[in-house]
């Protein structure tokens, strides 16, 4: 990597973590004073949550890098089983997260 | 209550190895896998992992560089996908603190605030006097940390030791974890968001892969935002 790239992600990253600790200090600053369900906030958390809606499907479905080279069908159904299995047995995220990923390495490695 | 300082540290212990280091370890694990195989360095990994603490940005800040977009599209990306800790923050701290007994340190220890201590804390400050509160949190929080920083480090050089299918296992476990804790801990509304931005993020990023996100959550939120309110509307009159 050479230097000016190097920079470029010290940069990216220490914009990433400033602009996540923004959040926390202003709840710490304004815990007794602001109203986290005014409507404002309320759009903020549906805006935000949104946005990780849209970026868990892209994942999934479109994603970039490795899981590029891995059908879309393995992806949908594992997903698929994974959550399945988390909704269906009692909300426990470890066995669904477990399954959903066994049943993935499984379908790449024998089909 | 519990009054002693050791006997909190034990608690803190207790609640903080198992489920939570477990979790933060294996979801950790997937993160630094992903870092390594987007061919970024180890140390931006372990810096996402400690400054951000909270899987769902860490993955919006490697995927969106990855996907090549600007630093400011990718900076307020991050910040987006991490609005939950302001609510998070303001229901935690009065909890934890003793009325009037804010300090400066409380903007250091926010830091380490993430779903798995919130949760603890919410769940057994009640137990605990009230002066030695904070003292669970550190204790629960830094073993969280520690963990979570252990994963990311293991995963980033473990990736490339594994067979590939067991290599592209890890980082399929990105969206799998990232989704099911989304859906575990949050309440209706966050589930609506999260449904309606789904199809929106596939949309978008094929007809503006470099806005595909902020267009998702501007859009998909407020229409989520409307349609809430709508049920709320109709829960209340019924």
């Amino acid at each position: 990597m050479n230097e000016s790239s190097a920079i470029a992600l010290v940069l990216l990253t220490s914009g990433a973590i400033v602009g996540t600790y923004l959040w926390r200090g202003a709840g710490v600053m304004f815990a007794a004073r602001i109203k986290s369900d005014s409507p404002v906030f309320q759009w903020v958390t549906f805006v935000s949550y949104a946005m990780l809606g849209g970026l868990i499907a892209r994942m999934v479905i479109l994603p970039i890098g490795p899981l590029m080279e891995t059908p879309l069908l393995f992806r949908v159904l594992a997903f698929v089983i994974g959550v399945g299995v988390f909704f269906g047995g009692g909300k426990r995220v470890l066995p669904a997260v477990f399954v959903g990923v066994a049943t993935f390495i499984f379908l790449v490695s024998f089909f | 209550m519990i009054a002693s300082a050791s006997a909190v540290n034990r608690l803190a212990w207790r609640d903080a190895i198992g489920f939570p280091s477990i979790t933060l370890l294996a979801s950790m694990t997937g993160f630094g896998s992903l870092v390594h195989e987007s061919g970024l360095p180890l140390a931006m990994a372990i810096a996402a992992t400690v400054g951000i603490w909270g899987l769902p940005g860490q993955l919006a800040l490697v995927e969106m560089h990855v996907a090549g977009l600007s630093a400011f599209f990718v900076i307020l990306g991050v910040a987006l996908a991490n609005a939950r800790f302001l609510p998070m923050v303001v229901a935690f701290m009065p909890l934890m603190n003793e009325a009037r007994s804010k300090s400066r340190w409380d903007f250091a220890l926010v830091q380490m605030l993430s779903i798995n201590s919130w949760a603890a804390g919410l769940k057994r400050f009640p137990e605990i006097e009230t002066t030695l509160r904070r003292r669970y949190y550190i204790v629960f929080a830094v073993i969280c940390m520690s963990a979570g920083t252990l994963g990311t480090v293991i995963g980033y050089f473990g990736v490339g030791l594994m067979p590939r299918p067991i290599a592209l296992g890890l980082i399929f476990m990105n969206p799998l974890f990232f989704a099911v804790l989304l859906a575990g801990v949050q309440n209706r509304s966050s589930m609506i968001a999260l449904v309606v931005g789904a199809p929106l993020g596939i949309m978008f990023h094929l007809v503006a892969p470099d806005l595909d996100l902020l267009l998702t959550g501007v859009v998909g939120g407020t229409l989520a935002f409307l349609l809430n309110n709508r049920l709320k509307g109709r829960q209340s009159v019924s």
